[in-house]
């Protein structure tokens, strides 16, 4: 898969907040539709095609992500922590690949 | 009535067809001159105007310039994150990374958007970031090219200019660069390609007028390399120069090219003012 | 000069001039989604909600897509979706579906949010490949379900490789 993945949330916040978070992720989205203009030959598909947010390894959100989602997926949702902890990001891609990345959230 | 002329009367009409209405639905044609007008109206287009100039941001659409005035959510900046990773990362034979020698690129980097292209006394004529980028690689650290429109290039020519960012562009004239100058200048006012346009025509004397959907900008290159809505990833301004030069049927020249090299020169000129962008955001 | 101009302009339609220019040929090859065979249509959209949210009968009200009216590049056109709910245990949107209704395929994407989302508001970028309705259902944990759509001009490009 590809590089590094963009993920910004605050460090800590008051229990109960709702805070938005950002994500962002190099990839190209190959939607499968495109042809190599050189062999004539379709260039396979090779999406993102699962997010998942979990916060102390409770699910917070999923997306599936279909072909018609842009290069370089954006995703931006929200959360509600209770209570200080880990968040984890995964992102998955239809070859079964997966990147995940974590960020701690203090709340009081 | 000779081929040519025949030619060049379809070019004339050609372009106007581009500048005019949009030739397939009568009913856009009203929408798009409010667009136009809608887009230069915006309040934030003053940090990106100069006198008489203007960026290609003024020429964007709002959710284009959110895109840009974002810097978590600016796709070019995905492309900032590796070239900061290159920057610290050891390359080559003799063992050593951008910051061995050159420290923080905040610091050392600042400004250098403006020296390039810049003159070259051994070659004796303009050569570009990415051209020098490569020698420099090749004869200061052992290291191997990247290719110009590469991962790592790309990467590295935005990690570098993006030190420059909201710097005004000046590039002074001095009597050696003047004579590129003047090439570039020559091949930015001449028709050219079946076509028979040149990039003048489009983007001096109709700039903020719309060619189809698109407003057309002054073709200012004070946010390259930018990300480009169509191509979904970042893209060298000669990359942009050999679309443009397609799209009038005439053969593009190579990225690195004198030509090339000599109208982004003339382009840097003719942007005196404007602040550096890089990484823009552009259609 | 002006005489031969007049005299294009009777004989040629725009689209014969274009055609020359091959300014036609070019407009369509600018969109790589396209593919010349089957396109979706507003009733496979249609469908395709319909079962993923498990019912074709629709509020609406509650749920508000937010995408720019016209689009400038197909390939990159940012969408928000919000749906009007306190997101407690007992009331909550279960899920969020977005289709687009002449893309080559309607699916687009779909969110699966719980209590813990907090807000139901998502934002993403997604590709259009021609001027056509996006639309956004959000189900609720009680079985209802709430629609929206919103139009996206999305138009030729005036030039640019």
């Amino acid at each position: 898969m590809a590089s590094k993945p963009r993920v910004k949330l605050p460090k800590s916040v008051k229990k109960g907040q709702v805070v938005q978070i950002k994500t962002l992720i190099p990839h190209k989205m190959e939607t499968g539709r495109r042809k190599n203009k050189k062999t004539g030959k379709k260039i396979p598909q090779h999406i993102i095609n699962k997010v998942e947010a979990t916060f102390n390894g409770k699910p917070v959100i999923t997306a599936d992500f279909h072909a018609a989602i842009s290069a370089n997926p954006y995703f931006v949702f929200h959360a509600r922590i209770n209570e200080s902890g880990t968040f984890k990001f995964v992102w998955t891609d239809d070859k079964g690949k997966s990147i995940s990345t974590s960020r701690k959230v203090t709340a009081a | 009535m000779n081929g040519k002329n025949i030619i060049s009367i379809i070019a004339i009409m050609g372009l106007g067809l581009l500048i005019g209405a949009c030739a397939y639905n009568q009913e856009a044609s009203s929408v798009y001159e409010t667009e136009a007008d809608k887009r230069a109206a915006d309040p934030r287009n003053k940090n990106y105007r100069s006198g008489d100039i203007y960026s290609g941001y003024v020429a964007m659409t709002s959710q284009s310039r959110d895109m840009q005035d974002d810097d978590f959510s600016n796709p070019g900046f995905l492309w900032v994150d590796i070239g900061e990773g290159l920057w610290s990362k050891v390359n080559g034979s003799k063992g050593k990374s951008c910051a061995s020698c050159h420290g923080s690129a905040a610091k050392s980097m600042k400004g250098i958007a403006n020296t390039f292209p810049r003159y070259d006394a051994k070659t004796k004529k303009m050569i570009a970031l990415q051209a020098y980028l490569n020698r420099h690689m090749v004869n200061d650290m052992g290291a191997k090219k990247w290719k110009w429109e590469s991962k790592n290039m790309l990467a590295m020519a935005i990690y570098v200019k993006l030190q420059s960012r909201g710097v005004p562009v000046k590039a002074g004239l001095n009597a050696q660069n003047r004579p590129f100058f003047v090439k570039g200048k020559k091949f930015f006012d001449q028709p050219r390609g079946l076509l028979d346009m040149s990039c003048k025509q489009c983007h001096t004397d109709n700039a903020g007028n719309m060619a189809r959907s698109n407003v057309l900008s002054m073709g200012m290159p004070n946010g390259f390399p930018t990300y480009r809505l169509k191509w979904q990833k970042p893209g060298s301004i000669h990359r942009r120069f050999i679309g443009c030069n397609k799209n009038v049927r005439a053969k593009p020249y190579k990225r690195g090219s004198e030509e090339y090299t000599n109208l982004e020169f003339y382009m840097l000129q003719h942007a005196a003012g404007l602040k550096w962008e890089t990484p823009s955001v552009r259609n | 000069m002006s005489n031969s101009l007049s005299k294009y302009e009777n004989t040629l339609e725009r689209r014969d001039i274009l055609k020359l220019l091959g300014l036609g040929t070019m407009a369509v090859a600018t969109s790589s989604l396209i593919n010349s065979d089957a396109l979706a249509t507003p009733d496979a959209a249609t469908k395709h909600l319909a079962k993923l949210s498990g019912s074709s009968s629709y509020k609406s009200g509650k749920v508000k897509i937010k995408m720019p009216t016209i689009a400038e590049n197909g390939a990159t056109v940012p969408i928000s979706v919000s749906v009007e709910s306190p997101m407690t245990a007992d009331n909550y949107v279960k899920a969020i579906h977005v289709a687009a209704e002449k893309n080559p395929q309607p699916q687009v994407a779909s969110f699966h949010l719980t209590p813990l989302s907090g807000k139901a508001n998502i934002s993403t970028r997604m590709r259009l490949g021609k001027t056509q309705n996006v639309v956004a259902v959000a189900v609720m944990n009680d079985g209802s379900v709430h629609r929206v759509s919103s139009q996206v001009k999305v138009t030729i490009g005036g030039c640019g490789g």
